[in-house]
């Protein structure tokens, strides 16, 4: 073997062995079907408009540390009377393997249009809440959060 | 197994007609399903919280359908309004049929 055909065989096998674990790795992380914020979306709204509002109030940390628990708070500027209430609260974090987090519906017993927990975020995105009233409309307001280290493993 | 659940009403003093909040955690993995174990590579299974259910009296009053993108030990607070002296009894279910009860009075 020359000096020539060394170099060649060695560049090869060097750029193979560098390449295989990028490889690897991509196609294990493409693995967990990935669904869109927009496909969750309509899971809750059945392919009806939702229209940006400011009665629909989404207090969330600016920086979040820690991706893993993330509070968030909602309220919805809406009376709570037996025929005009809010039915729902719908929590997404837009870029989660399942934006979907948290839907909680509501009755007029709850006296007040409020709801509140903790929620994860793999990085940093756009929280979404999404209010559900009575007569089938949809508000939601939306807020991004930054993440310093993510929660989702 | 029952889990370890706690319930909180807030404000301590109430009377009729008064909206309090309730607040809630349990405690609970909440595993996604797609993160992996550190020590042997594996991914974990995935064992999370589906369905929470609120019963005042014998009124469902609020019910939550839940993902795995909530953090591990779930924390939920709402608002209740209070009409009558009952039971507020909260149910949370998993996926793996695990089914964890919990029983507050409501004294007016």
């Amino acid at each position: 073997m020359n000096r020539r055909n060394f170099l060649k065989v060695a560049g090869v096998t060097a750029s193979v062995v560098a390449v295989s674990p990028v490889a690897f790795k991509q196609s294990v992380e493409a693995q967990p079907k990935k669904k869109t914020f927009e496909e969750a979306l309509k899971e809750v709204t059945g392919g009806k408009p939702v229209k940006e509002s400011s009665k629909v109030k989404l207090i969330a940390p600016a920086i979040a540390e820690n991706g893993a628990v993330v509070p968030v708070k909602i309220s919805v500027d809406h009376p709570m009377e037996p025929d005009n209430y809010v039915k729902g609260i719908h929590i997404f974090a837009k870029e989660n393997a399942d934006p979907r987090t948290i839907s909680v519906y509501l009755t007029p017993a709850n006296g007040e249009a409020f709801f509140s927990t903790r929620i994860r975020l793999a990085k940093t995105m756009n929280v979404v809440a999404v209010a559900e009233l009575s007569d089938g409309t949809f508000l939601k307001a939306e807020k991004p959060v930054k993440v310093t280290i993510g929660g989702c493993g | 197994m029952a889990r370890t659940a706690l319930v909180k009403i807030k404000p301590r003093r109430y009377k009729k007609g008064d909206i309090v909040t309730v607040s809630s955690v349990i405690m609970h993995p909440m595993h996604t399903g797609l993160a992996k174990d550190k020590k042997t590579g594996k991914i974990i299974p995935a064992h999370y919280i589906t369905d929470i259910e609120v019963y005042y009296g014998d009124e469902k009053v609020t019910w939550m359908k839940v993902f795995p993108s909530v953090s591990a030990n779930p924390f939920t607070s709402f608002k209740l309004k209070v009409t009558k002296a009952a039971p507020l009894k909260i149910v949370w279910k998993d996926n793996k049929g695990e089914v964890t009860e919990k029983v507050v009075k409501i004294k007016v």
